[in-house]
């Protein structure tokens, strides 16, 4: 089911959360919310849940109005960051609420959350409690919970957020196959670009509670609507009004055409790439990735100077 | 070391001092003539009367305070209204207020001329009466169950609430499956300190009573009444019984505390 969100506000005291957002999420998308903390991003998700009231504006989850339907009765699926598990109740209860409180048969339960348990992997450790979890075996159980009653509509927030960069890395792998798999249409906020960029489709990029701007992760990498958007989802160098990506500064050891000289600061090895950070005649400071190959031909090293040219830099109209 | 030993010898002799000699002194009186004359001196109809009194008036307060108790915690941690800071302020009052004074106030509003005096004229009897005393009793342990719940319930925040709300679950559902298994043993406990509170309750009972023996009597003003009257068996072994319910409440007390390493 897609989500329409039309001209929302939501204001906490003098503090504007949303201002005037509009969104259309497509039915069946993987959508990331990118922004930094205190952007909005994450008040928005809960608008669509149901558990904030925008003061103005229309929540559509397909073509129905919810704007003022309580959380309960919108048929949606919520992951937290703090995962939110009931710590009284076995994992087996937890991912089952959903389904008892709806009053299902119990043959139905059995089934279904049997059936849950084995999509996130957790079949052994139905008996144990939350407490007795892993980081990201208690979110895999939150994810099964919020599946359990078919939702229209998975929102997830921040959901891995809390966790260390290597299970973060695997569940954002995971997520992606149980989306397609699944095909649940589903909106995860995130405030690292790498995550929205590796798991989404569509990226809303949201900024002081305003959309900056909709696109795929390319689109926003590619051509990016502003200097927020542009430094927001990757590494940025500013030459004035000029902005130029780490990957299109080329380096030679000879000057050619416009190339300004610089020296080499200091050479991060990142594994495969290589991060050089450079400073020009006149204090600008610059950082410059490479290949490793690259930086071999070129013996990049502490104090050597090379010429620098933006092979493609952007400039914004003010 | 020293200094350790010394600490530890001054803590447990202020203890002993204060209260362990006294109480066992209760003990040692009320056994002195064996166990026949304090057994005879609780078992006697007034005793039992009070005694009576006292678990029927504890009956009504603990759970009127506990189902007080955790709505008012609930409203004060998770609802914002006019007011609010207020009503946080005066839960504390009979905590501050001399139980005396809380007696008084109500033999104010309930006695002759006072604004619902009326209320005896009609057949309803609250001063001298059982609703007079629960009255008073509630008042003065109303305070235990919100303080304990409300930081509990501070503690475990909203996520898992909202989880269930998402889920479909209705609000009283959502109480009774996520809220209220989270604040149970605070309720315990609550309900434990309100018991302690209610059962050993003496001076705001003792004016609005009128202390009619072997009517409006409970068992603190028995001990009471026992003492002035010189009957010092029965004013022992009647403390000795409400030693005993505090002990019980102790313990029962320590098994409901969350743990904390003590």
């Amino acid at each position: 089911m897609g989500i329409t969100v039309v001209e929302v506000t939501k204001q906490f005291g003098d503090f504007v959360a949303l201002d005037d957002v509009s969104v259309a999420i497509p039915e069946g998308s993987l959508t990331a919310l990118l922004g930094p903390s205190g952007s909005g991003k994450s008040t928005l998700l809960r608008v669509i849940a149901g558990l904030e009231e925008p003061d103005r504006g229309q929540v559509l989850l397909g073509d129905d109005d919810v704007t003022h339907q309580p959380a309960r009765a919108r048929g949606v699926g919520m992951v937290f960051q703090h995962y939110a598990a009931f710590k009284h109740m076995t994992v087996w209860e937890n991912v089952a609420f959903g389904l008892k409180v709806r009053k299902r048969p119990k043959d139905e339960i059995r089934t279904r959350v049997h059936e849950l348990l084995e999509l996130v992997q957790l079949e052994g450790l139905a008996k144990r409690y939350p407490a007795q979890l892993s980081g990201g075996q208690r979110q895999r159980m939150a994810l099964a919970r919020a599946l359990a009653v078919d939702p229209e509509v998975l929102l997830l927030d921040e959901p891995f957020g809390a966790l260390d960069a290597r299970v973060r890395k695997e569940l954002r792998a995971w997520l992606r196959r149980l989306h397609d798999e699944v095909h649940v249409t589903t909106i995860i906020v995130t405030h690292d670009q790498e995550e929205a960029m590796e798991v989404a489709g569509q990226i809303v990029v949201i900024n002081q509670g305003r959309v900056e701007q909709v696109g795929t992760p390319r689109e926003l990498y590619d051509s990016p609507a502003n200097e927020f958007v542009m430094s927001f989802v990757g590494p940025v160098n500013k030459i004035g009004d000029t902005f130029v990506r780490p990957r299109d500064i080329s380096l030679s050891l000879e000057p050619e055409g416009d190339s300004t000289e610089a020296m080499v600061e200091r050479v991060v090895h990142l594994g495969f790439e290589v991060r050089a950070e450079l400073v020009r005649d006149d204090g600008q400071h610059l950082i410059a990735q490479l290949t490793q190959e690259e930086a071999q031909a070129l013996e990049l090293e502490r104090g050597l100077i090379v010429y620098v040219r933006p092979s493609r830099q952007t400039v914004f109209a003010r | 070391m020293t200094a350790r030993y010394a600490l530890r010898f001054g803590a447990l002799g202020y203890l002993a001092f204060l209260l362990l000699v006294p109480v066992g002194l209760v003990f040692y009186r009320t056994f002195e003539h064996g166990f026949q004359p304090a057994w005879d001196a609780v078992t006697n109809p007034q005793a039992l009367h009070a005694l009576w009194l006292t678990l029927l008036i504890a009956a009504i307060a603990v759970p009127a305070n506990t189902l007080f108790g955790v709505v008012l915690a609930i409203a004060l941690v998770r609802h914002r209204f006019p007011g609010r800071g207020l009503v946080n302020a005066i839960v504390d009052l009979p905590l501050a207020l001399s139980p005396v004074v809380v007696g008084f106030s109500l033999y104010l509003l309930y006695g002759t001329g006072g604004w619902l005096g009326g209320l005896s004229d009609h057949g309803i009897k609250i001063l001298f009466a059982l609703p007079g005393m629960t009255l008073a009793t509630i008042f003065v342990s109303l305070p235990f169950v919100v303080r304990e719940v409300v930081p509990v319930l501070r503690e475990i925040g909203t996520d898992q609430e909202q989880a269930a709300e998402t889920l479909g679950a209705a609000p009283f559902t959502t109480f009774r499956r996520i809220t209220l298994p989270a604040i149970r043993w605070a309720v315990c406990y609550g309900v434990v300190l309100t018991t302690a509170r209610v059962i050993g309750e003496f001076g705001a009972v003792s004016i609005v009573s009128g202390r009619i023996e072997g009517k409006t009597e409970t068992l603190p003003l028995y001990v009471q009444s026992q003492f002035e009257g010189f009957n010092t068996t029965g004013a022992f072994a009647a403390s000795v019984v409400l030693a005993l319910i505090a002990l019980a409440t102790v313990l029962a007390m320590r098994i409901f505390r969350p743990k904390e390493g003590i």
